[in-house]
């Protein structure tokens, strides 16, 4: 059961790139990959921008294109994410890999609606009499317009199911979606499974977009979205007092997992320990975070104890960070209920939040946010948390503003980093990561 | 050890109506009643009969019961009826009561599917947003139309609502978590609880499934999928598992919920029984790549990987099985699949097992499917007793036996739209 749980391979594809080290780079330097949405005519909602996948294409990535053709864009960019890391992990030609014992646990979004086709099936439906869809009159349009290949790649295991036809993987297939914490969750299950023993390697991480109308109209209504039309490079400020919403962001990540044993006897070179994993409901609302933090709160603590750490013992918190009012207060709330015992925020690790460059990957947020902390303890420095300007008296934490930190280049390092995702209605993940 | 079963279908709400149906053979299909179907291809459909909600809430709790959709509502019910049938004391059933348990012992984990928008509601406020030639306007859209939805719609439609309003009305605070894997993930959900349980983690969870595909958009994708039965004029006829007329499935709508919890807390609440203890679990993906998996090998190698999985968990040989639930949905290359991988697996003593399907009368429940199969083989653990086969009259070869020569151990597996497969090894409590 205390088998070491390590990272071979990483990958991701990002509003700030397609590759590990172009992505890094550029969250060091505090770039922002937000821009004018342009995946649909957004220019009279309330949010205009977005952090979209720039110039990117699977088949760049993958060995088998066809059995792709034709999938949404979250399994499009899980595919290249997860070519990347199958890469990094030393996989491409290696023939050791018992199919039945590699495994998948994906934390990845639906797939986005084929918009005008199922409006205007929606609207030739519309009997106004009765104020209803029409089943009949809805079907008629439907059968002209809606795809059948279009239709199913828009069920939300599609992304597994791709990648299992990909890499030929046969061993214990889940996906879950816990909205915000889903890729995070599925790290911590996926370091589970091969705890248990029953797989050899674990593919694992998450792919969403929701850069689309009714995925924005929903997160508008909620109020969640910044609305900062006229500064949209600037939009996403988690912690600020100024912040006023998240930016959407779309994308994947993808970690290749195995147990150190397996990683040592086949030469792989761990980049990092997947050392604890805690999950918890906050059962209060559907709508609001708990506001003691209890949920996340409870989520670092069992991460904290599975990994056999002390709070003292992290040197990083990459934050779930959202950049809405009521994330980033009662997030602050709960990392110092664990770390600031006697009420000092100065025992508290530093703390930022990624999404101020790249946007809310939504499902896939949790992924890169583990991502950035194997990267941070490989070069010992801290990203930013970009866009930050009028302090917040409820964010009281060192939130690394606007520069990167060089903790190697000032004798330190960067040993231990805990992430923490949330999601609506109560769902709290935490994960931390040691150096091998 | 499952203590609570909560099956949701259109043969009712709790174990003894859905018990009662079976054992009589009673048709739950027929023509779609949320909708007018009758121009699709399919036009049938097992539906879950009326219910108000506020029978499976507490009082305080009414006013949520508006941000539910369909699939919401069945899973509450469900987890509702399991809680009562293991008697537990929740803050769902009494808040001043002391609970059973701590509720940061308590987990949950459900699943669900691609949760569709009611059209209705979505339409109403599409529709204010058209252009002169009655096409949708997005610019109107924007700036004013989507302000006719609730400020609360997109969480009527996440998939993880259905635990999240689980964890809320029974104050559960432990590891809960969604799996969207079509018709595996009741099973899989289930498989989760058990590992919670098993690494410590909690010592009570709820778990299971629901999904409710009788809405215009999730149906006609069902209709794409190819695998719907073309019987549309003989319901109770229509679908076939492991008979050679077999043509295809049809759209059921439904959950489970079960409660499973560890022996030693059960025991220490004062539990006696329960329903059956869980010995076994395994997943596995096929993979298929002339189908892109959308079916499995026909060699089943997929769901026998999970099977193998499971029994060697439960330590039990292959001939000590006594009954199978399979998914045995009706579609022949389902069940060829899942024939050759029991075939592979148990042998010759395939045709002395029972497999038992109740797809004939309750439909394809997708993400609900493998709960309620599960909430069913634990009832025939309790009551020792197996329902009759429905529209198996030529059965495929080794798939005809109906008589179980005992009932100690039976194996639950599905075989998922998607290619993922759970099995599970229940024994008698």
């Amino acid at each position: 059961m205390n088998q070491r749980i390590v990272i071979t391979g990483m990958g991701w594809v990002t509003p700030l790139g397609h590759d590990l080290e172009t992505v890094w780079a550029a969250l060091l330097s505090g770039a922002s990959g937000v821009e004018t949405t342009r995946h649909f005519d957004a220019t009279t909602f309330p949010t205009r921008f977005s952090a979209p996948v720039k110039d990117y294409d699977h088949n760049d990535y993958v060995k088998h294109p066809e059995l792709h053709v034709g999938v949404g864009l979250n399994t499009s960019f899980a595919l290249g994410a997860a070519a990347q890391a199958w890469a990094q992990a030393g996989l491409n030609g290696y023939d050791g890999l018992d199919p039945a014992r590699l495994g998948i646990y994906l934390g990845s979004g639906e797939g986005s609606l084929d918009f005008e086709n199922y409006v205007a099936s929606n609207l030739a439906g519309w009997d106004a009499e009765s104020r209803r869809v029409d089943g009949a009159k809805w079907a008629a349009q439907a059968k002209q317009s809606l795809q059948a290949l279009v239709e199913i790649e828009q069920e939300p295991n599609m992304p597994l199911t791709h990648l299992a036809l990909e890499f030929g993987a046969e061993g214990p297939a889940y996906n879950c979606l816990t909205a915000c914490a889903a890729s995070t969750q599925a790290i911590g299950e996926a370091t589970e499974v091969l705890r248990r023993g029953d797989a050899d390697v674990m593919i694992t991480g998450g792919a969403h977009t929701m850069i689309h109308p009714l995925g924005v109209t929903g997160f508008n209504r909620l109020t969640a979205l910044s609305n900062r039309n006229d500064d949209p490079l600037t939009a996403s400020r988690p912690f600020s007092a100024d912040r006023d919403g998240f930016v959407m962001g779309e994308g994947s990540g993808i970690i290749i997992l195995e147990t150190l044993e397996h990683a040592t006897k086949r030469g792989a070179a761990p980049l990092a320990e997947v050392a604890g994993y805690g999950s918890t409901a906050d059962a209060y609302r559907i709508t609001d975070i708990h506001p003691d933090g209890r949920g996340g709160a409870g989520a670092m603590r069992q991460a904290l104890d599975a990994a056999g750490l002390k709070p003292t013992d992290v040197d990083y918190i990459s934050a779930h960070g959202t950049g809405t009012k009521e994330n980033d207060s009662i997030e602050t709330k709960a990392i110092k209920a664990v770390f600031c015992p006697d009420g000092d925020t100065a025992a508290a690790p530093p703390v930022s939040s990624i999404k101020s460059m790249m946007g809310h990957l939504i499902a896939a947020a949790g992924v890169c946010e583990a991502i950035v902390c194997a990267l941070a303890i490989r070069d010992n420095k801290l990203p930013p948390t970009s866009n930050y300007g009028t302090p917040d008296p409820v964010c009281d934490l060192d939130y690394i503003p606007n520069e990167a930190r060089d903790v190697g280049a000032a004798g330190g390092s960067v040993e231990v980093c805990l992430s923490n995702s949330f999601g609506f209605g109560g769902q709290n993940d935490t994960i931390i990561l040691r150096r091998v | 050890m499952i203590t609570g079963v909560g099956p949701v279908c259109g043969l009712g709400l709790g174990i003894g109506d859905v018990w009662r149906g079976l054992l009589e053979r009673e048709s739950a299909l027929g023509p779609v009643r949320a909708f007018d179907a009758s121009t699709m291809d399919s036009t049938i459909a097992a539906e879950v009969p009326e219910f108000k909600m506020r029978d499976f809430v507490p009082k305080s709790y009414r006013k949520q019961t508006k941000v539910m959709a369909r699939d919401i509502e069945i899973a509450v019910a469900a987890a509702h009826l399991a809680g009562l049938d293991a008697g537990l004391s929740t803050h769902g059933y009494d808040a001043d009561a002391e609970p059973s348990y701590d509720p940061t012992r308590v987990g949950c984990h459900i699943g669900a599917g691609l949760i569709a928008a009611e059209l209705d509601e979505l339409t109403l406020a599409l529709n204010e947003s058209r252009k002169p030639d009655g096409s949708f306007d997005i610019h109107h859209w924007g700036a004013e139309g989507m302000r006719n939805l609730t400020p609360l719609w997109l969480l009527k439609y996440l998939p993880n609502m259905l635990a999240c309003h689980v964890t809320i009305i029974h104050d559960v605070q432990g590891p809960s978590n969604t799996i969207t894997c079509a018709e595996a993930s009741g099973g899989l959900s289930f498989g989760e609880s058990l590992r919670v349980i098993q690494r410590g983690a909690a010592d009570l969870c709820f778990c299971g499934g629901a999904e409710s595909k009788v809405n215009p958009m999730t149906f006609y994708r069902q209709v794409l999928t190819g695998r719907l039965t073309k019987r549309n004029n003989t319901p109770a006829d229509a679908v076939r598992p492991f008979d050679q007329d077999a043509d295809g499935t049809a759209v059921g709508e439904g959950g489970g919920i079960l409660t499973l919890e560890a022996a030693e807390t059960y025991e220490q609440r004062g539990g006696t029984g329960g329903y059956a203890r869980v010995l076994g679990f395994g997943a596995s993906q096929s993979v298929n790549r002339e189908t892109r998996s959308l079916e499995p090998t026909a060699d089943g190698r997929g769901p026998m990987l999970a099977i193998q999985a499971a029994l060697r968990e439960a330590r039990i040989d292959a001939d000590q099985i006594d009954a199978v639930f399979p998914f045995g949905c009706g579609h022949p290359a389902y069940d060829q699949a899942e024939a050759a991988a029991l075939r592979a697996v148990l042998g010759e003593r395939l045709d002395h097992v029972p497999v038992y399907s109740a797809k004939p009368l309750i439909g394809n429940c997708s993400a609900g499917a493998s709960a309620i199969d599960l909430c069913l083989a634990a009832h025939i653990l309790k009551t020792q007793t197996l329902p009759p086969h429905a529209n198996r009259d030529m059965p495929l070869p080794g798939l005809g036996a109906s008589d179980p020569e005992k009932l100690d151990h039976v194996l639950v597996f599905t075989t998922g739209f998607g290619g993922q497969n759970t099995a599970v090894v229940l024994g008698k409590a």
